[in-house]
């Protein structure tokens, strides 16, 4: 079905205008799951439920009745944020019967604007990955090279909504699993300023890292989903009582005069050489429509690795050690004590990569440790996030490559966990700061792999690396890159 | 020889405080590539950190209350809903030795 | 003995009064059935935040200016990690760092009891063992009921004193509605550490800890005879070992807990879900404005006002909410030392503990004092009075009103009860033999069964007084 391709803002006309049925829309879209998935294996869990759901859109359409501004649009959402009564697993073992009692508050938001939650989608395990190649489920492959990665650990969503399965997804980036597998799959993915949405729901990895964010066909429709999601929330405690722009209202600002900050420490070795060169491209066009190109120094920018992984490490130790067998989730069959129920468990539930990272973070953490290891990382982080504000002086928006690389094959990095950590290089360093970030795509490689853009804002600007976003984009169509 | 950053006694000593139980292949494989890691993220004392604040948060917040009011909780029965051993009450848990 | 000194500090946990858990909105209440108070947030579900209860800081501040500690102007949550099946998140949500304030004291006998620190933190659900040990069950009603933890300074110098301490902490923290502090139901928790050491000496013995005890009388039985150990092994020239012992209330002995347990490496470090409590001046004086009064000083005007006993005064100023009903009950009839014989003797009683506001008393003052007034008047007696005490409870009418409707006005008159007593004597042949006798006690017998006959309206004085006339004509 043709409408399958189209994105939300063009779906919703076509309700309004009776052209076509959310029902008919809904089935189809699950028939097509049922048919593509099965090589992409984005999606965990479809909600057959939908249908009926849709039904009743339908019933509201006829009646003409005021549509909600997400009536009827099928979402879907990465598999570690709740969903009442729809599984949620967060890819790993230890959680495969899981059924939140409630919904994560991005969810409620979801469906008080009248969105269908049409299934969930697959990640790496507890979002611990670059590659969604974690997943105790089976990897995800990337709808434009079924033997590469679409990225993690948001890689479900951004396959889902690349092959049209889904009209938008919600993912979660901690350090780059938004904006990395959005760059590998050619989608838009927007990581938002830290406490502009609400994390109540999200299954934590490092608390002071996560958000939830928007991944979408274009820019608009990353708008309209960024605006119902967003605000304070009374039950997240980090959550920011800042007013909500009407994002879309901001799309086809121009931006003449509009600083773009050009970090050089962003353009060393070892980029790929298309990825360079398309970017240089875009600053070209940018600078043609009147912003001003200048370069700036993050100088800490090559210590955001490691202060990342001991920051989160840290926190995602603890944050896990609640799955324990006792109050839900998978328990071990072969203990004979309260100790062995709990190390059985856990080491029978977890996969690899969530074990080693629990490992590091709990070292980190460790008496005689402490200083040496999270505490150091925290004054670094202090350092890297001054970076950015002293930047932020000079120029409005930073512009970088999200990825040093194009996707990459499966299996290719699986037996390095260092060199998996290295390619999260250019989008840990916005989750330290706290800072707004969104990936754009702008165009393919020679070999058809997507290629992405980095846009990186000033805190609660998100505005501005939309409005960015929405003249590249714009561009890209009208000069008809590949 | 460099002396290890770690060891095969530490990863399972981590393992006993974050009980998770690793295999034997699971602790020689994490002995050397947690040290490699290690060895990377010791880059972080090139950094001279002398009179600067750690960032616990990246907001300034400060203050974030709720009132002392009662909401109606959640049920027993969904409460226990998801629980892998329990009763119509309470979760079990085998004895503690 | 008397050669050596006995040192000792307490860590004493205080569930504080909140309407609702430290963190989440589940109510605190005692008592309900498993499991009925708890919510994903203060059972550990996946993806739940926690959300600072206000009131519970405000608590936490007013108990720290009651002892003048000082009070940290910027404070933060820290994790406690460590897993336990009643601990849900396998972390608690403590303070480590920078506790909520340090320092401060506590009097008793002219003698301060310094505290080292004051801190907030969410307590753990509960764990039932079953009968044959193989099973625990795990209730989470508990789970995120707002704590205070207090540590005091090694200042104590002797069991009975540490026992004063904790009365004296109960006294006040009651008094000002801060917790309940009532051990039996778990209100209150008390660890202690002690170690001996010969009179003169500046270091400190090698301490001990001790867990377990589960009431104020326990913890000066437990810390006498862990006081008494030590200095037996002391003197028996040997070493103290530096370990946990629990405290068997049976055998009354404290029992090393032998396990070999690696000392917890907690991993302490700040609390990601929470910002830091900025705690400003004016904060601490609107919650200084709500201590109008403390105990001691209210007790003394009781005493010094009232003229009533300082065992008396001591009793009422217990709870901030009897002291006040007290007050309003002799502003509306000026005889305080019968309104505090009948608050201590009948309505303690009634409202078993709890710790009430003046509102919350079931029994309004105006219908104590209405019940007073009528016994003065010798319209009913002290008994029936009791028993229209009661009704008012049971049925929530005016003392007048169940008078009327019972017809419980005493009986006086002097021929009425002249009749019941002529019936009496009659139908107690052998009574009367008895007292022809000599036996006196069969007069008290007698005025019992025309109080009976009367139900117990007529004045027995008067009875009595009637009774002794009648027996003396038989003669």
């Amino acid at each position: 079905m043709e409408t399958l391709k189209l994105s939300i803002w063009q779906l919703r006309e076509l309700y309004k205008k009776k052209e076509v049925k959310p029902s008919e829309v809904v089935m189809s879209l699950i028939e097509e799951i049922y048919k593509k998935d099965k090589e992409i294996h984005s999606y965990l869990y479809i909600n057959e439920k939908a249908i009926e759901q849709a039904k009743k859109v339908d019933e509201k359409i006829a009646k003409s009745e005021n549509l909600r501004e997400l009536e009827g649009i099928p979402i879907s959402i990465k598999d570690n944020i709740c969903t009442k009564e729809i599984p949620t697993t967060c890819a790993s073992k230890i959680l495969q019967n899981f059924i939140p009692p409630y919904d994560a508050t991005v969810i409620e938001r979801l469906k008080n604007a009248g969105a269908i939650i049409i299934g969930k989608t697959n990640m790496d395990e507890f979002a611990f990955g670059s590659s969604t190649e974690n997943s105790a489920f089976g990897p995800t492959k990337n709808p434009f090279d079924l033997n590469r990665v679409p990225g993690g650990s948001s890689g479900g969503s951004t396959a889902s909504v690349a092959s049209n399965l889904c009209f938008a997804s919600l993912g979660s980036d901690t350090g780059g699993s938004i904006r990395q597998p959005s760059a590998f799959c050619g989608v838009v993915g927007m990581k938002p300023t830290y406490g502009r949405v609400s994390r109540y729901g999200l299954v934590a990895f490092a608390s002071s890292l996560d958000q939830i964010g928007p991944i979408t066909k274009n820019v608009r429709d990353n708008t309209i989903l960024l605006k119902i999601i967003s605000g304070k929330d009374k039950k997240d405690s980090t959550s920011v009582n800042i007013e909500v722009p009407d994002y879309e209202k901001h799309l086809g600002e121009e931006i003449k005069n509009l600083k773009i900050g050009v970090p050089k420490e962003y353009f060393i070795e070892g980029i790929d050489r298309e990825i360079k060169e398309k970017i240089f491209k875009v600053l070209k066009l940018l600078e043609k429509e009147g912003a001003i190109i200048e370069e700036i120094t993050l100088p800490h920018t090559s210590y955001g690795i490691a202060t990342y992984y001991i920051i989160a490490t840290a926190e995602a130790s603890s944050n896990l050690a609640r799955f324990d067998g006792v109050k839900y989730g998978y328990r071990s069959k072969n203990y004979k004590n309260l100790f062995e129920m709990y190390t059985k468990t856990r080491g029978e539930g977890f996969g690899e990569e969530v074990k080693r990272r629990i490992i590091l973070g709990t070292y980190v953490l460790s008496s005689g440790y402490y200083e040496a290891y999270y505490l150091k990382a925290q004054k670094v982080r202090t350092l890297i996030k001054k970076d950015f504000e002293l930047a932020f002086e000079k120029v409005d928006v930073i512009i970088t490559p999200t990825t040093p690389e194009l996707p990459f094959k499966i299996g290719e990095k699986k037996d390095d966990p260092l060199k998996m950590y290295l390619s999260d290089i250019f989008t840990v360093n916005v989750n330290l700061s706290g800072l707004p970030a969104i990936n754009i795509p702008i165009g393919f490689s020679l070999n058809k792999l997507p290629i992405g853009l980095q846009i990186i804002g000033n805190f609660f600007k998100e505005e501005e690396i939309l409005k960015v976003g929405y003249v590249i984009e714009k561009n890209i169509k009208e000069e008809k890159y590949e | 020889m460099k002396e290890k950053i770690i060891k095969k006694e530490d990863v399972e000593y981590l393992g006993r405080l974050a009980r998770i139980e690793l295999t034997e292949e699971e602790k020689k494989k994490f002995e050397k590539e947690l040290g490699k890691i290690l060895e990377y993220i010791s880059k972080l004392n090139e950094v001279n950190t002398e009179n600067i604040e750690p960032t616990y948060h990246v907001l300034p917040l400060k203050n974030v209350f709720r009132d002392d009011i009662p909401e109606s909780s959640t049920s027993k029965e969904e409460i226990l809903k998801n629980a892998p051993d329990k009763d119509d009450d309470f979760f079990k848990v085998p004895r503690i030795i | 003995m008397e050669d050596y000194e006995i040192v000792i500090g307490l860590e004493v946990h205080v569930e504080l009064l909140t309407k609702t858990k430290m963190f989440c909105s589940c109510l605190t209440e005692f008592g309900a059935p498993p499991n009925t108070h708890v919510c994903p947030v203060c059972t550990g579900m996946p993806g739940v935040l926690p959300v600072i209860n206000k009131r519970a800081v405000e608590l936490a501040l007013k108990t720290a200016i009651v002892f003048n500690s000082e009070i940290s102007r910027f404070c933060r949550f820290a994790r406690k990690n460590y897993f336990y099946p009643d601990l849900p998140k396998n972390y608690q949500i403590s303070q480590y760092e920078e506790p909520l304030a340090k320092g401060g004291y506590l009097e008793i006998d002219g003698k301060r009891i310094r505290f080292k620190r004051i801190h907030l933190e969410e307590d753990a659900g509960k764990l039932l063992h079953s009968e044959t040990g193989f099973i625990s069950f795990v209730d989470f009603n508990r789970s995120g009921i707002p704590l205070l933890e207090m540590v005091t300074e090694p200042d104590i110098g002797s069991p009975e004193e540490a026992e004063k301490f904790l009365e004296k902490l109960k006294q006040i923290l009651e008094y000002l509605e801060i917790s309940d502090c009532n051990m039996e139901e778990g209100s209150l928790r008390c660890d202690a550490n002690i170690s001996v050491r010969k009179k003169g000496t500046k270091e400190l013995g090698v301490k001990t800890e001790v867990k377990n005890m589960n009431s104020f009388k326990s913890v000066r039985k437990a810390l006498a005879y862990e006081s008494k150990r030590q200095i037996e092994i002391l003197k028996r020239g040997e070493k103290i070992v530096q370990e946990t012992r629990l405290w068997n209330e049976k055998e009354e002995i404290t029992e090393s807990m032998r396990t070999k347990e690696e000392a917890h490496d907690y991993r302490y470090f700040p609390e990601p879900d929470l910002v830091p409590l900025e705690i400003n001046d004016g904060w601490i004086e609107e919650i200084r404005k709500e201590i109008k009064e403390m105990p001691d000083e209210r007790k003394e005007r009781f005493k010094k006002d009232y003229g009533i006993s300082d065992y008396d005064a001591n009793v009422l100023i217990s709870h901030k909410g009897i002291a006040d009903y007290f007050e309003e009950c002799v502003k509306l009839y000026n005889n305080p030392k019968v309104i505090a014989n009948w608050i201590m003797s009948e309505i303690l009683a009634q409202i078993k503990g709890k710790v009430l506001k003046k509102e919350e008393i079931p029994l309004k003052p105006e219908y104590l004092v209405d019940i007073l007034k009528l016994i003065e008047e010798n319209k009913i007696t002290v008994n029936t009075g009791k028993e229209i005490l009661k009704e008012v409870y049971n049925t929530g009418l005016s003392p007048c009103e169940i008078v009327e409707k019972k017809n419980l006005l005493q009986i006086q008159d002097i021929e009425l009860i002249g009749k019941f007593v002529e019936e009496v004597i009659r139908e107690n042949e052998k009574a009367i033999n008895d007292w022809k006798k000599g036996k006196q006690e069969v007069i008290s017998f007698l005025v019992g069964q025309v109080m009976r006959k009367t139900k117990g309206r007529a004045n027995p004085n008067i009875v009595r007084n009637i009774l002794i006339e009648y027996l003396k004509s038989l003669k």
